[in-house]
């Protein structure tokens, strides 16, 4: 049994107006529908552009925000259904590892202390010396010297702060661990040293991962199965390598062939995907299939009014699109005038773009 | 450069921790920039004099107070100026101007410092309900708030001074009063801006209590401009305090040495002597400017924005 299970998880955040007498108008609809299932020991790798709910859908499954509907549970217990005095104890077996360790450590609070912290809240037993042993422990397998104690966390560099996020998210000893961006915030020489940690440390602690990101090299290099996610919903899902070798889904398509090959001549002939326009609002998305106003395969009448669902193909493979099969046998052929120009917005989008892992490491 | 070029080479542990300097927190950062600013030390000293003078008044001042023996010297439109016996000259009631004025700093930063610690301390608590709960109970203690705020401070002021009669206590009551909604406003808007940080969700998803958030990780990060406030809100409070002593708010000792109330007095004499109007108006800016250039640079020192 999966230790992660999420079923039809839906986050819709309230547009509001007015002071005094508040009315509703709508709602953006962050997360809409998303189901997914962690194997215990394996990682399971969610991408997608800025702005498609992946950072919303990590908190909502931490509790940080609370879903709209739905259900998660770990290990057989829903989380939920439970106030947060009863969610309370319960968070030792989730934690999470943040994408901006500077903001996500308390600048006031020396390593010692944000260590000590969780143990203390927990109760955990073995007292002062106990929890100081175990907090030296976890600095070294983190690879931090033990003179990181003392120090504050504008201290370190920022791969340094990573990793004592990471070493905050492991005194607690968790079975899952959610990581959102863990990586994107840093520089790319230290993002690898991270990666490696993550995966040395999940051997080591038979740890669980959903690990979120927008960069699909740092996903396929630590996933076991990969999961693409569209405005609020997952358009794919497959074993890592399977994903990769042979994406299906139109919007996975135009992801892949934004991702440069570090061959000219290869870079030059290859045929790319040019994806049309912007991600629509998640406050007014498209009727039927979400990604229909952008498809260069989209069909006539069904892909505007039914919603696909996801389905298995073969081999695990899921994908949410009516015309997966066609479009993978070569029976549908990409329109040149892709997506219909209807939108105000319409612009020409650098591929580069689409992943925006050239942008700023602070956006989120 | 890929990451995956990269992975395999790197190693955990490859970058080393800065050795040399020795650990410093936030504060003492903060400290060091501090004392490296001359407008803080020009503030320092002037708030160094000001207190020395306040609390060792009776071994530098030469007379009394209230000691009015040299009326006799006094006649209408002569006052007599400096002298080697009388450093600042003699009064329009006959009495030592430098005694008074030393005095005077005294009754100064008593109502200044009991005054803010009345304000800063019901101010803070407000802030923090605010704060700490948010919804209704943030929504109705912010309207309280803005009612006190939406009247002018000094008129709130006297208006609150005239109510109580003339003491002391009702003046530092008076200034305590303007100064509450200032702090708990302060302290309520930045724990609120705290309260989305990220070290706030990383602390609640490790399971750390409500109060345990509130108390160990959002006040002591927002309680910085309240510091700051509060040395600028005594220089307010000084001015505060020789406006109310100037209009007769103050004790009901008109004898009482207070720089307000020497402001008053001198007015009698403006033409003939307007230096005695000087001597207390000098001191009352000298020591508001104190406090005023430590907040300041305080601010800058402390301000999140500005470092780095």
């Amino acid at each position: 049994m999966s230790l992660l299970q999420v079923r039809d998880l839906k986050v819709h955040f309230p547009i509001k107006a007015g002071n005094l007498f508040t009315r509703q108008h709508g709602s953006v609809q962050a997360v809409d529908g998303v189901d997914l299932d962690v194997a215990a020991g394996t990682t399971f790798g969610l991408v997608g552009e800025s702005g498609c709910g992946k950072s919303t859908l990590a908190r909502a499954i931490m509790r940080l925000v609370e879903p709209t509907a739905g259900s998660v549970a770990l290990d057989g217990q829903d989380l939920l259904g439970l106030s947060e005095r009863r969610l309370r104890p319960m968070r030792r077996d989730f934690q999470m590892v943040f994408q901006d360790p500077m903001a996500s450590l308390d600048p006031r609070q020396n390593v010692e202390s944000l260590l000590t912290e969780p143990l203390r809240a927990h109760k955990i037993p073995g007292g002062p010396v106990e929890h100081a042993r175990r907090i030296r422990e976890l600095l070294e397998v983190v690879g931090l010297p033990a003179t990181a104690l003392e120090r504050y966390p504008h201290e370190f560099s920022g791969g340094q702060r990573q990793r004592i996020g990471i070493a905050r998210a492991l005194v607690l000893s968790p079975k899952l661990i959610v990581a959102d961006e863990p990586v994107s915030a840093l520089d790319v020489s230290v993002q690898a040293q991270v990666i490696n940690l993550l995966k040395e440390l999940q051997e080591r602690f038979s740890l669980t991962y959903l690990v979120i990101a927008h960069d699909l090299a740092v996903v396929r290099h630590i996933s076991d199965t990969v999961a693409v996610m569209y405005l609020g919903s997952i358009i794919e899902q497959a074993p890592a390598d399977q994903l990769y070798r042979s994406p299906t889904h139109p919007y996975t398509k135009a992801l892949m062939g934004a991702v440069p090959v570090p061959d000219p001549a290869v870079e030059v002939g290859r045929n790319r995907i040019l994806l049309q326009g912007d991600l629509p609002s998640p406050a007014n998305p498209p009727a039927g299939c979400r990604f229909h106003t952008r498809c260069p395969w989209r069909q006539a009448s069904r892909c505007a009014e039914e919603r696909p669902a996801l389905r298995t193909l073969t081999g695990g493979h899921q994908v949410a699109c009516h015309y997966a099969e066609d479009i993978a046998a070569g029976r549908i052929q990409p329109s040149t005038t892709a997506a219909p120009r209807s939108t105000a917005t319409v612009s020409q989008h650098e591929p580069a773009e689409l992943l925006d892992s050239r942008r700023s490491p602070g956006g989120r | 450069m890929s990451v995956e070029e990269q992975v395999g080479a790197a190693r955990p542990g490859d970058e080393v921790v800065k050795e040399a300097r020795p650990t410093r927190g936030l504060r003492g950062e903060a400290m060091r920039r501090l004392l490296r600013n001359p407008m803080a030390i020009v503030g320092f000293v002037l708030i160094l004099v000001f207190v020395a003078v306040a609390v060792f008044a009776p071994w530098i001042a030469p007379y009394s107070p209230k000691d009015n023996s040299w009326l006799s010297e006094v006649r209408p439109g002569v006052y007599p100026g400096p002298s080697a016996e009388h450093w600042l000259g003699i009064d329009p009631l006959g009495r030592d101007v430098f005694s008074r004025l030393v005095y005077g700093a005294r009754q100064s930063l008593l109502i200044g410092v009991v005054s803010l610690a009345i304000g800063a301390t019901v101010g803070v608590s407000i802030g923090l309900l605010a704060g700490a709960f948010g919804g209704w109970v943030d929504a109705l203690v912010m309207r309280l708030v803005d009612i006190m705020l939406s009247v002018p401070g000094l008129l709130f002021a006297i208006a609150i001074a005239a109510m109580l009669g003339q003491s002391l206590t009702s003046v530092m009551i008076a200034i305590a009063v303007v100064n509450i909604p200032i702090f708990a406003r302060l302290l309520r808007g930045e724990m609120l801006g705290q309260r989305a940080a990220d070290y706030v969700l990383a602390a609640r998803s490790l399971g750390i209590s409500r109060a345990g958030i509130v108390f160990r990780h959002v006040l002591p990060n927002s309680f910085t401009p309240v510091i700051v406030q509060g040395t600028l809100t005594l220089a307010l409070a000084i001015v505060e305090a020789a406006g109310l002593a100037f209009l007769g708010l103050s004790g009901s000792d008109p004898s009482a040495p207070e720089w307000g109330r020497m402001l008053t007095d001198a007015q009698v004499a403006l033409t003939s002597a307007p230096q005695l109007a000087l001597y207390p108006g000098l001191a009352i800016v000298l020591a508001a400017l104190g406090f005023t250039l430590v907040g300041e640079s305080l601010r800058e020192a402390l301000d999140p924005k500005l470092r780095r």
